[in-house]
């Protein structure tokens, strides 16, 4: 086998004092280790960070912002009643990635560092565009082929203006869950902008975010109804004072590298009454500059209509309880119990 | 479930029963050992290096990194892989395929392996696998089946479907006064059953014993036999249990002999189990298909021809060809009927036999154009095939040795509430605004027999033995065969030890085809029923016995005891019988498989309908199948619990070819690049919904004894179409490729 060191540091100072040049940080395993499996990544050191002391927590801070530890799961997050009341687009979102069992083991902290799922990843040579070439991004990479980012959870989070708190040898910083995410390059195969040995600590939710929570979903479109990648996914809130919109956000998932919001569209649906038409008109401007590549145009229209219907969907209101098929265009269907 | 079967017609006290599978609990609790969990002392672990490419050569291999790694005992490459007697490019048995066992260092597709390291470990082994790193001169690869050169297949033997053409063709194009000509396409499936492909291998001098998950012992052992010189009695496989074949486990596969040649070669067990992307290349696949379907009706919507033409993939050596076209025959009654097979050579691993190989890729094609043709006459779509309805086999007149076909259309649509459905597409939405649409299709299955041989032994207690090498691959064998076989002896079936899945027993023959209950069951009916002889023999000569001197009237056996014919007051229980004589086992032996007479006499198919409900957003055009129910005449049913399981499977089957499988090649390189569950879809339970399955009635006195037919693949045989038609329904696209994406209805 290959050998790798495995350590399990039980404070922050001796988790970071661990780490070493080609180490890697293990949550929940789910990604990492499907990826070491197949020699995708072959770390030389795991730096298991389950026993770090208060990394579990989910608070609401004095400022009045929601602060979740790095290590709490995402199933524990997408059913804290208090969470999912105050973020219901987020729980949804969770909810309708992976599986049961996946989202049980996974971390928060996992999950927004999850990698990217390009197909051609372990080939040689391969053509970047063979197989499902809808799952390529078609905005943020002037053209060039990338997978997107795969996680559903960024996507509400960059909406509600989430940061993410680091720490690393120099200290402790925040960043924008928007600036998490970066298109790889020849030079620079990062997919974050995290530096090598910066270790998540926490994310945060700002203390304006819960107050979308009566106008607030996530839509995603997938080619299986449920435990699939997003085709295009959207988080859509707002909040709708005297039928008027005060405030919008829109998020669309799985077109670009990153998550993909829109500050054209929220502005333009400021102060506008909730319809079809300035809705559609958001959804135009949300795929501005969207590029095809390997054929995927449809994937652009395909990610108008979900940013639109997810706008409908969010004006009509957040549902009284999550849909047994969460973020599902099936979702209305109640009778059954969910089975994802 | 409802079950539309009178029990009371039943033979025996066993068969018609839905019984729990007997070895349900050792499954669930893990008692149950595969292959994969056998691992002997002294075990070596194998993993092969499977190409990246998928044509050309490789240039080198680091074979020394390889030695190097710690645990690593043995690295075969095609330099010092020891002689194999059997040649690869040979097929030694009726269902072989050419194998790739290191013979040389080209590439034939990706998938295919290049080396083999063996280790202490299996982690040992899997690094040394990675650490071979090989190179390759690549050539471009031909994985497109639409750009490749076609070629018309020269029938004959297995692989090679004949085809057919009755009547004359161009007449029947020439009366039509509509028609339809279209092209569906199906996509590269991959078997994928849940345990992947293993082997463990220990040779003892030149007696070699394998446990290996087959669906054929005998034909496997002797197919093993001839790659290694060695008698065919020599060869022990122990099978108990599969986890899954779907006609992938038939045949010996090339990873399998290379593990058996590193036993011998080390002198130690050796053990192989396939990884789930290794299941994406040397194990048999659905090939790809085109087929072109040309339909033609007269004034009265009466079916003037059926020209079917079917274009599928093969490998670049060998040849097996999805038999789409024969899809066609034996089902509508059309005045001319014609089946072409073309081939074209692609650079992957040869296609195979995959559940319903034919029928499943065929049917869609035909049950989507039989729509088109009915939406052309401006017919409901049942309506148009019950006109076009087949009372003798279409092309050959034979007559059906038994038909329910219009009692499937008929229940199937009356629980499904077919009626009412309206003929144009996009009218029918539901509370939620879906776009809601039904569709139908007709399911077509033939009912092979092959040839099975059974033992029973009658002992002195009054229970009893019975021995076949059957094979148990989840569809629930040993529980039902066991039901035939102590019908057969007229005992309780919890008085019935049943020993399957080991070579040494009698030939249990292929679990295939749809055919081992018939085959098998009846080997052991026929083994039972040869015991009952004997045993009247003795009880007729014997003076101390009721039966005594009854020798010219014959012997019913029913709860342990021998009865006369017809007559209830003479009889005598087994043990007293038995007892009398000593009391040693009475052995009988039995064997079935079909007269050719019969063979040609009568059209043997199981039948069935398959009605279809789709919901589709009709905006952003994701689909789901909210309802599928299913009708099928099958003759005799055995087992009524696992019957409706295994066509339940046949209805989910038919979800995924419809919406989901598919293999993407990358053209550069020609690998696949979506080898692995999140990228291969089948469908996973929020896609599997309002199933429903009815059995229709059917006695056949013709198909054999027993009357069994068959309902292994016959679910998934109109379910694609019936899929398919169900969302043009719903949207009034016709979308002529399988799997139907969301893009394909967005870009309609
Ligand atoms: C079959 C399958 C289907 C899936 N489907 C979906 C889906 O539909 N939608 C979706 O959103 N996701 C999906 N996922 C991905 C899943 O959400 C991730 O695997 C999971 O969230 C990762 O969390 P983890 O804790 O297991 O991460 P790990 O596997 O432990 O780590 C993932 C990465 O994050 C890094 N990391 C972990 N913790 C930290 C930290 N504190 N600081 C810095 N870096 C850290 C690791 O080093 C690693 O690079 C799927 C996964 C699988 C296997």
């Amino acid at each position: 086998m290959r050998p790798f060191d495995f350590v399990r540091p039980t404070s922050v100072d001796e988790a970071l004092a661990a780490w070493e040049d080609g180490a890697a940080w293990l949550g929940g395993g789910t990604n990492l280790v499907d990826l070491m499996k197949t020699g995708a990544v072959a770390p030389t050191r795991l730096i298991d960070l389950s026993r770090l002391p208060g990394m579990r927590g989910i608070e609401v801070l004095a400022d009045g912002s929601t602060r979740i530890g790095a290590l709490v799961g995402n199933s524990e997050l997408a059913n804290d009643p208090d969470f999912a009341g105050n973020f219901p687009m987020v729980a949804e979102a969770i909810l309708s990635g992976a599986s049961g069992q996946i989202r049980n083991a996974a971390t928060v902290a996992g999950n927004v560092m999850q990698h990217p799922r390009e197909a051609w990843f372990h080939g040689p040579a391969s053509d970047p565009l063979a197989g499902d070439t809808g799952k390529l991004a078609v905005l943020g990479t002037d053209g060039a082929p990338a997978a997107v980012n795969p996680s559903d959870f960024c996507v509400p989070l960059v909406a509600l203006g989430a940061v993410v708190e680091i720490v690393g040898p120099d200290g402790t910083r925040d960043i924008p869950v928007a600036d998490l995410h970066r298109m790889p390059t020849a030079d620079d195969p990062r997919h974050t902008t995290l530096t090598p040995g910066e270790l998540i600590l926490a994310l945060r939710l700002p203390p304006e975010a819960a107050g979308f929570a009566a106008h607030s979903r996530y839509l995603k479109v997938r080619d299986r109804t449920s435990f699939a990648f997003a085709l295009t996914s959207a988080a859509a809130c707002m909040r709708i004072e005297d039928g008027k919109i005060a405030e919008a956000r829109l998020t669309l998932g799985a077109v670009a590298p990153r998550p993909w919001r829109v500050a054209e569209a929220e502005d333009l649906l400021k102060g506008q009454t909730p319809g079809p038409e300035v809705f559609a008109t958001a959804a135009e401007l949300a795929l501005d500059g969207a590029r095809a590549v390997g054929g995927n145009d449809w994937k652009i229209d395909l990610a108008r209509r979900t940013a639109l219907r997810a706008l409908d969907m969010a004006a009509a209101g957040t549902p009284a309880e999550m849909p047994a098929l969460p973020a599902s265009v099936f979702g209305t269907q109640r009778k059954e119990p969910a089975h994802a | 479930m409802p079950d539309t079967l009178d029990r009371t017609i039943r033979f025996g006290s066993n068969s018609g029963q839905p019984m729990t599978r007997r070895d349900g609990i050792a499954k669930v609790t893990g008692a149950a050992t595969f292959t994969a969990d056998n691992t002997p002392d002294n075990v070596l672990h194998a993993v092969y290096v499977p190409a990246t490419i998928a044509r050309g050569r490789v240039t080198s291999l680091d074979v020394a990194a390889a030695e190097a790694h710690p645990g690593v005992t043995h690295v075969l490459t095609p330099a010092n892989r020891p002689h194999l007697h059997g040649d690869p490019e040979a097929k030694p048995t009726m269902f072989s395929f050419r194998i790739e066992v290191l013979q040389d260092d080209t590439v034939r597709y990706a998938g295919q392996p290049v080396a083999m390291v063996l280790g202490e470990t299996l982690e040992a082994a899997t690094e040394g696998a990675r650490l071979l790193a090989p190179t390759y001169e690549m050539a471009p690869p031909r994985v497109d089946l639409d750009r490749a050169e076609p070629y018309d297949v020269e029938p004959g033997g297995f692989g090679r479907p004949t085809g057919a053409s009755h009547g004359d063709i161009d007449a029947g194009h020439r009366a039509a006064v509509k028609s339809v000509d279209v092209t569906y396409s199906t996509a590269p499936q991959y078997h994928n059953a849940m345990e992947t492909h293993a082997i463990v291998a220990a040779w003892d001098g030149d007696k070699l014993h394998l446990d290996v998950p087959t669906q054929a012992l005998s034909m496997s052992c002797a197919a093993y036999a001839s790659f290694f010189d060695i008698p065919v009695e020599n060869v022990t496989i122990n099978s108990p249990y599969l986890g899954g074949g779907f006609g992938s486990k038939a045949v010996p596969i090339g990873p399998n002999i290379l593990a058996i040649l590193a036993a011998r070669m080390t002198g130690r067990p050796v053990k192989l189990m396939l990884t789930r992307q290794q299941m994406f290349g040397p194990t048999g696949h659905r090939g790809a298909t085109r087929q072109r379907l040309r339909l033609g009706i007269d004034e009265d919507a009466s079916l003037t021809v059926i020209d079917h033409d079917s274009l599928s993939e093969t490998s670049s050596f060998d040849d097996f060809h999805e038999p789409a076209a024969g899809a066609s025959q034996g089902l509508y009654a059309a005045g001319a009927l014609r089946s072409v097979h073309r081939g074209a050579r692609l650079d992957i691993g040869t296609p195979g036999a995959m559940r319903a190989p034919g029928e499943a890729s065929g049917s869609a094609a035909l049950e989507c154009a039989m729509d088109e043709m009915a939406e052309a006459a401006g017919m409901d779509p049942l309506e148009f095939r019950l006109k076009n309805y087949a009372e003798t086999e279409p092309g050959t007149g034979r007559p059906y040795s038994s038909k329910a076909l219009r009692d499937c259309y008929l229940q199937g649509a009356e629980r499904f509430g077919w009626a009412g459905r309206p003929l144009a597409p996009r009218q029918m939405r539901d509370e939620n605004g879906l776009l809601t649409g039904w569709g139908m299709g007709t399911a077509l299955f033939p009912c092979p027999m092959f040839m099975a041989e059974a033992r029973a032994t009658l002992r002195a207690d009054g229970s009893a033995l019975f021995e076949t090498s059957a094979v148990d691959m989840g569809q629930g064998a040993l529980t039902a065969l066991a039901q035939i076989a102590a019908d057969s002896l007229g005992l309780p079936v919890d008085n019935v030890e049943f020993r399957a899945g080991h070579s040494s027993l009698p030939d249990g023959g292929v679990a295939g085809g749809s055919g081992h209950t018939a085959t098998a069951g009846g080997a052991l009916h026929a083994a039972g029923s040869d015991v009952i002889r004997q045993l009247g023999e003795m009880a007729a000569a014997d003076p101390a016995s009721p039966l005594h001197g009854a020798g010219n009237a014959s012997f019913v056996a029913r709860h342990g005891r021998l009865y006369v014919d017809g007559d209830d007051s003479r009889s005598e229980p087994f043990a007293d019988i038995l007892s009398r004589a000593g009391g040693a086992d009475l052995v009988g032996s039995g064997s079935a498989s079909r007269p050719p007479e019969t063979a040609a006499q009568y059209a043997m198919y199981s039948h069935g309908a398959v009605f279809a409900e789709v919901k589709v957003d009709p905006d952003l055009c994701q689909v789901q199948v909210t309802r599928l129910v299913g009708a099928f005449a099958a003759g005799r049913i055995i087992n009524p619990k696992l019957a409706d399981s295994q066509l339940l499977g046949g209805l989910i089957w038919g979800i995924s070819f419809a919406l989901h499988e598919e293999a993407h090649h990358d053209p550069v390189t020609g690998r696949i690049v979506n080898a692995d569950f999140a990228g291969y879809h089948v469908p996973v339970n929020a896609d599997v919904r309002g199933l429903e399955v009815l059995t229709v009635h059917e006695d056949d006195p013709h198909v054999n004894l027993l009357g069994i037919k068959g309902v292994g693949e016959i679910g998934i045989v109109g379910t694609v179409g019936a899929i398919g038609n169900a969302i043009w329904h719903a949207t009034g696209h016709r979308i002529r490729r399988f799997p139907i994406r969301i893009e394909d209805l967005l870009k309609a």
